[in-house]
């Protein structure tokens, strides 16, 4: 299966199999994580799988990548972390020594996110039917804003703002892989974001913004769990950590999910020279390069300098820049308005990138 | 005895100077009866005596109009109303549109004289024209091709031109653009933020490019951008300012003699620069030629035309010299055609604006042509071509659209038996030049009245034409792999439905087994192909960056032929030392290297070994250099060695080696060059060979970008026919991936027909 890249692909196999199978309200807008109501609090509930090779690299390992990666998708959703699962499936003959440093990172980057976990799993399977260690977390976390993060809820003149450098954890990730002749002093960006949402949040809760879209609504406006009418929302419309797929990809999702155009100005995406210079080596466009501690965020355009103040001031945020605007037209499409004053169709790739010029 | 004959004429007979020829045939005969436009062509009934209705009917199709192309003909006998009188009938409107719009045409002689005469009324206008020339397709906004359907709707007629129109006997009856200094399109001149600048247009325009200003000009399908071709300092600007680094720029002569001036042109060249299409013909640029260095660095060849609008004879006229007309663009982007636009764009390129109030519909850039054998080789089709349908062999079962490749994007419909390959687009990522394609569609399937029931397009994933075709509903889609596309583009092109023996070298192109395949053999007709011999794969390290940058392409070939140990004193290893070792690892690792079977990425790779191409700056720029260093006289080849099977690879690396060898033994590049494209001139020849054998066919279509290479074209025609083969080469539409939806639809619809 050519599935994997977070690509068109992955979607495509996403919504063929898993959603057909599952479908539901609450799965349908394949966000992050799911939103939930028990009794009168809102819960964001969300799992994810771990298969980085190699385990350990510059910056991290695939245990706080583990932990991160949850704890992101849940901030992303507005909520507070606070619960974790972990669950591993070992190959036979996985040295122990190296479990106990994926234990110890996991449960240091739990503290440092606040989080607890809570249960788990293991499993071994046969020599060679598993490639070391994969994890998989979930995690639950509290919604105690009044806040409704959406992909489909970014409009026209808000204003698409990056947290960070982008592209240095795939980059990293390739590099420490050793089969490349590549010297680049680069670390990957996994962290906890838990606390730079906050900030975020925080200082755009009480910026006056339009109306609130009422796209999530539109699940179910009934529901106990669903954002009171007249809460204030704030001015952050949508907030996702670029993961698989990069920052590419995730514009595409929110172009695409909330009908709007985005563009973005390339000399405005922040990319450090370490993670240029590779990735012209490498014949990859970092854009479409995974990170693991960085956001992407729509805010209100009025709010654009309140949010990029806010997320400046937080130690994870100090990189963050503002890239674009989201647009009416074209609906569905990210522009990237190049250097000369050319606009490129920032596309959502099938798979991996394959060359198509000639 | 009287008789009475209904006629149907169909095929480009409307805009042409179809009815008044009719007209005045009748009338000649003394016939009685009429004549008429609808959606379909031209209707005829004429009655008289029996022999003169067939002199008439044979007349017809005997000698009509020149721009006139006759599809068909047809007649029946119906009841004799005693008719004398022969009249023209009003257009009737609705019922399906089957009547073909007409190319844009260069003006006509008829037009320069009067032009040029002080007594006449259109003396010195700039957009003089008639039923026999002038704006067609780059004005049309919907059919029947009437005048409030085309952009000059905005424009009343005075009386004289109204008299013109309406006068069966008159040049200009029916000439829907028709019109006069009192009534039509005026010439302004803007400063570079729009402002008008007063005095006569023309004069001041003249003046500054006299100045070694940078003018923007507004043609027929869009604007140019124009500075003396001689005056280094401005041509240079141009280029700084366009960012456009070393691609070639056009220049326009004002007449055959100009284009004397600066190229050899032979007779074949010669009916193609005066043909009524004026295209871009690429010519062997003159020693003595009077042109400055930047117009196009390092090239031994020159794309020429001449003048095709009133605008651009009276322009040249005053100027007296040659002048470079390029692409009113900056870098990629799409030529402005839009006024707004085009002052908001080129405003940083231009020094003045040049410009008139005649809108254009579809922005439509120049054709480019090579001459092969003494016959047209299409490097880009697009004004002058477009929207002429192509024939198909077979009546379509249900009308198709094809949606193209990537680069020089065509997209193509079809239905019946007619191709229409759209205008040259450009390069889909660009939004711009995508809107123009989405666009572009709906505006062809209003003009030729199809609703596309299948879809072509190719198998590249990641192509923005593919993901296009896969979004459209309703419609039955059809996977065309790229290089059986472009087979088919010559077959079509030829008319030919195949088995042949295909032989598809160029850039790239998604393969069925997901690698990008490029040096192709394949057993192929309409409806499917086989693959049966290709270049053997090496890995493009970094993808896409391996096509910007060639050496890249040397190092994965060189670490292949010297198996991992190339010699170190090659100046391509010294030049790239720094990054050579990692581009090769990425290579070795399989990371972002995807294999490719590419004979377009062996000419880079060799290009950057002995022509020191490193890194390019246009599309095909290595190859097209390489192709230039060629020292004509040299007949020596390199060996190569090719492995059995099915399919059957050529090794590219034993060439590659060959030419390091060579070039370390002290070869002139220029000598080495001719050896290289000897040899893979051989490579297509015993390539076929083999072919043949097993599969018994002895005709060869040649196709891909690769074949725009004049030089290993006739090396590879010469030996092809030497052993017997028939070569069937693109004369309509281009070998490169322009060709492509013509391919595609032919296959869409091979396939149809077998239901
Ligand atoms: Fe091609
Ligand atoms: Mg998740
Ligand atoms: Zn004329
Ligand atoms: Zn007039």
């Amino acid at each position: 299966m050519a599935h994997g890249s977070g690509g068109k692909a992955t979607q495509s196999l996403i919504e063929a199999i898993f959603l057909e199978a599952f479908r539901n309200p609450l799965l349908e807008p394949l966000e992050d994580g799911a939103v939930l109501g028990v009794g009168s609090r809102r819960l964001a509930f969300t799992t994810d799988s771990y298969v980085v090779s190699p385990l350990f690299f510059p910056g991290g390992d695939i245990g706080d990548l583990a932990v991160n990666g949850t704890v992101n998708d849940l901030s992303v959703c507005g909520s507070r972390p606070l619960y974790l699962s972990a669950g591993f499936i070992l190959e036979e003959g996985f040295p122990v020594d190296d479990l106990r440093r994926v234990t110890a990172s996991m449960a240091r980057a739990a503290a440092e996110a606040g989080v607890r976990i809570v249960t788990g799993d293991t499993k071994v399977v046969q020599r060679g039917k598993a490639d070391g260690c994969y994890v998989n977390t979930a995690g639950v976390g509290l919604i105690e804003r009044p806040v409704s993060l959406s992909a489909a809820g970014a409009r026209p003149g808000d204003a698409v703002i990056v947290s960070g450098p982008i592209g240095e954890h795939g980059v990293t990730i390739m590099l420490a892989r050793g089969e490349l002749d590549i010297e680049a002093d680069l670390v990957s960006d996994t962290a906890p974001l838990n606390g730079l949402v906050s900030a975020l949040l925080d200082a755009c809760a009480d910026v006056p913004a339009d109306a609130r879209p009422d796209a999530r609504s539109a699940v179910d406006s009934d529901a106990p769990w669903d954002v009171p009418p007249d809460a204030r929302q704030g001015a952050v419309r949508c907030l996702r950590d670029a993961t698989r797929g990069g920052v590419a990809t995730i514009l595409n999702e929110i172009a695409h999910a909330s009908g709007v155009a985005v563009v973005v100005e390339e000399d405005a995406i922040p990319v450090r020279p370490g993670v240029r210079g590779a990735c012209e080596l490498l014949g990859i466009d970092p854009l479409y390069v995974a990170c693991e501690g960085r956001l992407v965020a729509v805010v209100d355009g009025s709010a654009a300098d309140t949010a990029l103040a806010a997320l400046r001031g937080h130690p994870l945020g100090e990189g963050a820049a503002l890239v674009g605007h989201v647009k009416d037209d074209p609906p569905g499409l990210v522009l990237l308005k190049t250097g000369f004053g050319g606009t490129r169709i920032v596309d959502l790739l099938v798979g991996d990138p394959l060359p198509r010029i000639c | 005895m009287r008789v009475r004959s209904a006629i149907r004429v169909e095929g480009i007979v409307q805009g042409v100077g179809f009815r008044p020829f009719v007209y005045g045939l009748a009338v000649r005969l003394g016939l009685g009866g009429l004549v008429g436009n609808d959606e379909r062509g031209v209707f005829i009934e004429v009655e008289g005596a029996p022999a003169l209705v067939e002199e008439f009917t044979a007349a017809l199709g005997g000698s009509p109009p020149p721009l006139a192309v006759i599809e068909r003909i047809s007649s029946r006998a119906v009841p004799a109303t005693g008719e004398t009188r022969f009249a023209i009938a009003r257009s009737a409107a609705g019922g399906r549109r089957r009547a073909l719009v007409s190319p844009d045409v260069a003006t006509c002689a008829d037009c320069l004289r009067e032009m040029d005469d002080p007594a006449d009324r259109r003396y010195g206008y700039a957009f003089t024209n008639c039923t026999n020339c002038g704006p067609r397709f780059t004005i049309v906004e919907n059919v029947p091709y009437d005048r409030p359907n085309t952009t000059m709707a905005a424009f009343a007629m005075c009386e004289d031109c109204a008299r013109e129109y309406h006068d069966p006997g008159d040049r200009r009856f029916h000439a829907q653009p028709v019109c006069c200094p009192a009534c039509g399109p005026r010439l302004r001149l803007l400063d570079r933020v729009g402002g008008r600048v007063a005095g006569d247009p023309l004069q001041g325009a003249v003046e500054l490019l006299r100045g070694g200003r940078v003018l923007a000009v507004k043609g027929l399908g869009g604007y140019h951008l124009a500075a003396v071709a001689s005056c280094e300092p401005a041509v240079a600007a141009l280029r700084s300012r366009k960012h456009r680094e070393d691609k070639p720029f056009a220049v326009m002569v004002s007449d055959l003699a100009g284009a004397r001036r600066l190229c050899e042109v032979d007779g074949a060249e010669e009916r193609l620069l005066t043909a009524p299409s004026r295209p871009i013909v690429l010519l062997r640029r003159r020693g003595d030629a009077d042109v400055a260095p930047s117009v196009a660095p390092g090239s031994r060849w020159l794309g020429l035309m001449l003048p095709y609008t009133p605008l651009h004879h009276l322009l040249l006229r005053r100027l007296a010299e040659p002048a470079v007309l390029t692409s009113g663009n900056v870098s990629d982007e799409p030529i402005a055609y839009l006024d707004d636009d085009a002052v908001a764009r080129l405003g940083g390129v231009a020094d003045a604006f040049l410009v008139h109030d005649r809108p254009i519909r579809t922005r439509t850039d120049d054709s480019v042509v090579r001459v092969f054998r003494g016959d047209v080789l299409p490097v880009r089709r697009s004004r002058g071509h477009v929207p002429h349908p192509l024939p198909l062999a077979w009546e379509l079962p249900r009308p198709v659209l094809a949606c193209g490749a990537e680069l020089k994007h065509t997209f193509c419909v079809a239905r019946g038996g007619h191709a229409f390959v759209s205008h040259h687009i450009g390069d889909l990522e660009n939004y711009e030049t995508f809107r123009s394609f989405t666009e572009g569609v709906g505006h062809f399937t209003r003009l030729f009245d199809v609703v596309p029931e299948v879809v072509a397009h190719d198998l590249h994933p990641e192509y923005l034409s593919t993901k296009y075709a896969l979004a459209q509903e309703g419609v039955d889609l059809v996977a065309v792999q790229h290089h059986h596309a472009h087979v088919a583009s010559c077959l079509a092109d030829n008319g030919v439905a195949g088995p042949v023996i295909g032989v598809a070298f160029d850039g790239l192109g998604y393969g069925q087994d997901a690698t990008l395949w490029g040096g192709e053999f394949l057993v192929a007709d309409l409806t499917g192909f086989e693959r049966a011999g290709h270049l053997a794969t090496v890995p493009m390290p970094g993808g896409t960056a391996a096509i910007r940058q060639p050496w890249r392409m040397a190092a994965a070939y060189l670490d292949a032929a010297y198996d991992g140990a190339p010699p170190g004193d090659l100046d391509v290893v010294r030049r790239n030392a720094a990054s050579w070792e990692a581009v090769v690892a990425l290579g070795h690792r399989g990371v972002n290297a995807p294999l490719t079977s590419s004979m377009g990425r062996l000419f880079d790779a060799v290009a950057t070994v002995a022509g020191g191409r490193d890194v390019i700056n246009y599309e095909g720029q290595a190859a097209v250099e390489w192709e230039q260093r060629a020292d004509p006289g040299e007949t020596g080849e390199y060996g190569f060695r090719v492995t059995d099977g099915t399919p059957f690879a050529v090794s590219g690396s034993d060439l590659v080696r060959a030419v390091a060898d060579d070039l370390r033994a002290g070869a002139e590049p220029g000598v080495v060059s001719a050896r290289f494209h000897n040899a893979v001139a051989r490579v297509v020849a015993e390539g076929c060979r083999r072919v043949r054998e097993t599969s018994g066919l002895s005709t060869v279509a040649l196709s891909g970008g690769v074949f725009q290479n004049v030089l290993l074209l006739e090396r590879a025609t010469t030996l092809l026919e030497d052993l017997g083969f028939h070569v069937l080469l693109h004369r309509r539409v281009p070998p490169n991936d322009g060709g492509i939806s013509l391919g595609q639809a032919a296959v869409a619809g091979a396939r149809d027909r077998l239901g």
